[in-house]
Parts: C-alpha cells; structure tokens; sequence
C-alpha cells in the first residue's frame, strides 16, 4: 500500500497540482489578453475598450465567457457530429499540453525533458488539425476554404520556424529549453541571431493565423474562416486555443532569443525580481507585437503568404543555418 | 471507370457578408481560389423610389434623394433640384448656391472617408474606418447644424437651400479644415505605402481607359483610369466655376489608383470648403419666386398673400411647366443624373435616377474574373457602392 502510495498516487497527486498550477493561470492569462487585446486596440483606434463590466471593464473577459457558456451550441444539419465537436477540443488540448516543456525559471519546468524543442515543434504542428477537421467537418463551403488556407499557410510557415529553431539549437548545444536558456547567460541570442529572431516572430504570426496572415479566418473575405459554423463554447475553445496559442509563442520567443527567465543584465536590483516575473514580461512584450501587428497591417492574400513562406523565408533561413554552422565550426565556438 | 468531371465550386457571396457592403449578393464560381464567374445579384433593398416619386410633389420628393446613396445625401437632392430649377427657370441666389457648393463637397469628404477606410478593413486593415468615423462624426455635425438631420438632411431644395446657415457655422467648418489634412496623412501612413496593402491592390481589377468608357464609368472610377472627366470642371453646374481646384488623375486603373484619386480629392474638396467659406457671399439662400419656395415665417404673420402661398406650397405643392431635362451632378461616387419628366401638374410625370454605382457594379465580373477571392472583396471595396442608389 506504501509503496503504491509512494510509486504512483503521490507523483500523480504532484503532477495534477503541477497542470493545475500551469492550466489555471494560463486560461486567466488567456482571458486578459483577450481584454488586453481590445484595450490596447482601442488605444490605437482613438476608442474606449471595454469600460463597462467592472473596473475598468475588467470583468469583462469573464462576463464573455459566461455569456458563451450559457449559449447553446448549434451543430448544423450536414455537419458530421463526432469531428465537428472534436475539433475545438483537439484545438484547446494541444494549444495546452505544449506548455509541459516551458520553463518558466530555473528548474521550474512540468517535463524537463532533453527533447523539448522537438516537442513543441511536434505539438505545435498538430494544431493544424483542429483546424483542418473542424473546416471539413462544418460542411460549409466558407469553413472549408479556411480550413485549407490554414492548412497550407501553417505547414508552409512550419518549415521556416524549424530552420531557425536549428540555429538556435546549435548555438546552444542542447534540445533541452532550460539549457538553452541557460546559452544565453551572456548574451541573448536575438543579438547574433537578429535576422532570425524576424523570422521566427513573423512565423510565429502566421502559425496563429494573427493579422497580417489571419487568411484562415479573415473576416472580409470568409466571414471567420474556419469556425464560420461554431457556436458557443466550441467557439470559445477555438478562441482560448488561438489566444493561448499567442501566448504560446511569445513565450518560446522568449525562451529561445530573450533569454527565458534572466534578467537583461546580471547585476544587483535587476537579479533581485524573480525569474517568472522576467518571463511573464517578455511575452507580455511579445504579445503587444502581436496586438499592435493586428491594429497597424492589412492582410496578405493566399498566393502572397505562401510565396513569402517558401521563396523568402525558406532560402533565407537555410542559409542563416548554413551561416550559423559555419561560423560556429570555423570560429571555433563548438 | 468514367471520367472525372471536375466542378467548379459555387459560392454564394452575401447578402449577410460582411464585404458585401449592405446587401450584394453575389454568386461566385470558383476555381479553387480563383474567380471564374463572378455574377452580383442586386435588388434587396429595391423600394421603388422612381415610382413613388411620381405620386409626390416635387418638394416631398427631395427625402427620396437623401435615401438613395445615404453616405453623402446631399449630392443626390443637388442633381434632382437641379432639374427642377432648370425646368421651372429658377435663378438661385447666390448665397444659397455657395452653401450648396459647400456642403456637397462635405459630402465627398463624407462619402471619401467612409469608402476609402472601408476598402482598408475588405483589404483587412481595421484601424483605418475608426479613424475616419470619426471624422465622419464631426461632418456630419455640421450637416445637422444646417439642416437638422445628420444623414437625411432634405435641405437642397428647388429654389435654393431650404434655411440659411446658423450663426458661427462657417468659422466652425473653416477650422475643422485646419484639422481634417493631418488624419488624412494619418491614414495615408498607415496605408499608401504600406507594402502589403499595396501588394492587395496593385495591379488588381485594371480597367483601361477604354473598358472604363465602354462600362459606363464615372467618378473617380473614371479618373483613376486617366479619364479626365469631372462634371465640376467640365460642365460647372452652381458656382463650381468660381472655384480653384484640380481633379486627381490615375494612370493604371487599379483598386490602388482609386484609392490614391479619393485620397486626392479629399484634400482637394478640402480646398473647396476653404474657399468657399472665405468667398461665402451673403443675402438670400433660396430664391424669392414665392411660387416655389415659402415666404418666411414672419411675412406670413402680416400678409394674408404670403399665407395663401404657404398654404398652396403644402399642400397642392408647385406646378412645374411640361417639359423634360437631364441634370447631372459630380457625385463623390461618379455622375449622378436625374432624367425628369414634367406634364405641367404639381408632380413629376417621370423621374429617372441615374446611379453611378449601377454601372461600376455591372463591370464586377470583368474586373474580378481571373482574380483571386481575396481580389474580389477588394474590387467591391473600390468600386464604392451603396446599395441605396444601385436598388433604388
């Protein structure tokens, strides 16, 4: 009984109150980016925001959620019932399980495993099928063309991100996201690596279908794309998986170029606030470009999105990796 | 096993779209992505108004003016009183025709910001139309300080304006003039030289010089396809003539030369406003024929004539000698006319409404055939239409 207890109750009891720990402030993060979101775009569009609900309008993400629970969730009649209720859940689910590898300060990480980044990686090229399911599944023809633009633009924009998480990968010597962090002691690799740190940002934009490549959903030509038939709390997962998504690559922006938890400089009051504070700062950085990339751009087509993918950043990341590898042989870095 | 027969997709695009700008519908063949067919359905918001118009006086058909193209209603009540004026041989005063002058280039500014910020969100810029609603909202303040209304104004009338400008009003607007060119600039910032929006629209929907004759076009349709072709200029209706200003020319005839020609002509009209402001005679703003328009308000306290007058002009209305005219004005959207038909009674015997919108809308399948669907919204967000006067 003992050692049941030991061997297996206890570790689960600790991983449970680990998830519970990472999920709970992640979907409150989650809601107050979706309020951060509309202040901020109310900012730069001379308007008010949500100012209603609470102070400030802060209750307003939870007034939201409320109101999408409370709804009833339509599933149309040609719709094929199993996939088009799976979807968002696949959706929700993977835009959360990727967090298990995200350090959020020195040893402060749910799996700490060697091969994180080819988990993220793996994770974050699964979330194409929620999309793709739900876009087949609605049986509508809107659905349906987002869901195959989605398709092409995230495995498109796959591949780029992948060549320079293999920069990154290099200059740090590990696959392990706490030993990369641990890389950039001295410096930050977004420094070396600027052109990369572009292109993986922008990458990052078009694999959560933000503006300038929200084409999956884009409003003005497919209504909302690929959850055009979704409803109630379907939609609300599909948006919790988006926003979380958001939150997902700024933080591995953060992790591979901005140094995780570090500080900027190592010297004495910047060292003194605690690593997960750094860390929530920086994706809160990262998530304003996202805001203020949504309230400045317009929206790339199909055929342009995909040209940029595969003749620009393609090339050009191959050849950063070709450069990186070389500089790293020949100076004598490795 | 039996041949493949490859289908094309068919899409029905709207009403209910949101790049379908009120109620278009369009059905839409696609290739994939690719626009084979695009085949626009119009008639929802189809009310009858050349009908009814000839079941009204010529004073209670003015309102039907304002409902036509309500993003800028007083450049529609201009080309109707217009006709009116031209078959009864009126003579407006002067004052009453600088206001008119004024306020329809209010309207361009109106109808500028709307479609040019809207044509940004179709392209899937969102910051822009907020901007500009704003804009909007002061404008259409002054609109309400003149007429009572902000949006269905019924303020041209035959014979002149229907009430004179309120005191302090013209100092207001020549201000306002001081602040509209920087959100202009704002909104250039954010999207002239912007390379993806550039990429959206150059080279999208060309309309040569040629096809644009050939299709019926005007406005800046026209111009932005290198016709130089303005009403103001070329037949000055009013006291146009009497103005200093340019007509922006496109050269390619894409969506981006329209979007350039209505920025141009925002600060052109702006220019207009100005002048008219500084040069803004006084005296009457209608004319004194007490057959058309109502003596004021104090005369018919005094005079048992001026009451008759009143009367007759509210109820019986104005008969208006037999006799047919066109009058065309240089709507912010393209020439619009209005074909008038006069038996001599107090009603018009036929009233036909010339829509610049109709005839862009017409071109859409030869503008977005072989363009991609992202490229269609984009045509419809350039061509400006407004469903009040393409239905009618």
């Amino acid at each position: 009984m003992l050692m049941f207890w030991n061997g297996y109750a206890l570790p689960t009891v600790i991983i449970v109150a680990q998830v519970v720990a990472i999920v709970v402030p992640l979907m409150l993060a989650v809601a107050y980016l979706t309020y951060a979101e509309r202040k901020v775009l109310a900012a730069m569009q001379l308007r008010m925001g949500p100012n209603v609900v609470g102070w400030w309008g802060l209750l307003q993400p939870i007034a939201d959620g409320l109101k999408l629970l409370t709804k009833e969730t339509v599933i149309p009649s040609g719709a094929n019932r199993l996939l088009f209720v799976a979807a968002p859940m696949l959706s929700f689910i993977l835009a959360l399980v990727a967090w298990a590898v995200i350090p959020f300060s020195a040893g402060m990480v749910l799996a700490n495993i060697n091969v994180g980044v080819l988990y993220l990686f793996a994770i974050s090229s699964l979330g194409v099928y929620g999309i793709v399911v739900a876009g087949w599944a609605s049986n509508s023809k809107y659905a349906f063309l987002g869901a195959l633009r989605s398709a092409a633009q995230m495995v498109s924009y796959e591949v780029s991100i992948g060549f320079v998480i293999v920069t990154v990968i290099m200059c740090a010597g590990s696959m392990n996201l706490s030993k990369i962090v641990e890389a950039q002691k001295h410096v930050w690799f977004f420094i070396p690596l600027f052109p990369m740190f572009i292109v993986f940002f922008i990458s990052g934009l078009a694999e959560t279908n933000r503006t300038p490549f929200d084409l999956a959903e884009g409003e003005s030509e497919l209504v909302a794309g690929y959850f055009v038939e979704y409803s109630s709390m379907t939609f609300a997962l599909f948006y919790l998986g988006e926003y979380a998504n958001m939150i997902l690559i700024s933080a591995m922006t953060a992790v591979l170029f901005l140094g995780g938890w570090l500080p900027p400089i190592d010297i004495a009051p910047l060292n003194w606030i605690p690593g997960p504070v750094w860390f929530a700062l920086k994706i809160a950085v990262g998530l304003f470009f996202f805001l203020w990339a949504r309230a400045t751009l317009p929206r790339y087509r199909y055929d342009q999105l995909m040209r940029l993918g595969w003749k620009v950043f393609l090339p050009f990341s191959l050849l950063w990796v070709a450069l990186t590898a070389g500089v790293l042989v020949y100076g004598g870095l490795v | 096993m039996p041949e493949q027969q490859i289908k094309n997709l068919t899409m029905n695009f709207g009403p209910q779209h949101p790049a379908a700008h009120g109620v278009l519908r369009l059905v839409l063949e696609m290739d994939g992505e690719v626009v084979e067919r695009a085949d626009p359905h119009i008639g929802l918001l189809h009310r009858g108004t050349e009908k009814l118009i000839e079941y009204k006086t010529y004073l209670q058909a003015v309102p039907y003016f304002d409902r036509l193209d309500y993003v800028a209603p007083m450049n529609q009540e201009h080309a109707f009183a217009l006709a009116t004026e031209r078959l009864l041989g009126l003579k407006v005063p002067a004052r009453g025709q600088y206001i008119r002058v004024l306020y329809c280039e209010i309207g361009r500014l109106l109808n500028h910001l709307l479609n040019v910020t809207t044509f940004a969100i179709d392209i899937g810029a969102i910051t822009p139309a907020l901007w500009g609603f704003e804009e909007r909202e002061v404008l259409m303040e002054f609109y309400e300080r003149a007429s009572g209304a902000r949006l269905h104004a019924a303020y041209f009338r035959p014979g002149g304006v229907h009430q004179d400008l309120p005191a302090g009003l013209l100092d207001d607007i020549h201000k306002y003039c001081g602040r509209l060119p920087k959100v202009i600039d704002d909104l250039e910032n954010l999207l002239t030289e912007n390379r993806i929006f550039k990429q959206r629209t150059v080279d999208i929907g060309i309309v040569d010089r040629k096809d644009a004759l050939d299709w019926g076009f005007s406005g800046p349709m026209l111009r932005a396809s290198g016709v130089a072709w303005d009403l103001r200029k070329q037949q000055p209706y009013d006291t146009y003539a009497d103005f200093d200003f340019d007509v922006p020319i496109g050269k390619t005839g894409d969506c981006y030369a329209r979007y350039l020609v209505r920025m141009e002509e925002m600060r052109q009209s702006l220019r207009i406003i100005r002048q008219a402001c500084e040069k803004m005679p006084g005296g009457p703003v209608v004319t004194d024929d007490r057959k058309v328009a109502p003596p004021p308000r104090a005369e018919m306290k005094r005079s048992m004539e001026a009451l008759i007058h009143h009367f007759k002009l509210y109820t019986e209305g104005y008969h208006v000698p037999a006799g047919e005219t066109y009058a065309a004005v240089e709507a912010p959207k393209g020439e619009f006319g209005v074909y008038l038909v006069a038996d001599g009674s107090n009603k018009p015997y036929r009233c036909k409404i010339r829509a610049p919108g109709f005839a862009h809308l017409s071109s859409l399948d030869f503008q977005s055939k072989g363009h991609m669907l992202a490229d269609a919204v984009a045509i419809i967000g350039s061509m400006d239409i407004v469903f009040g006067e393409i239905d009618r």
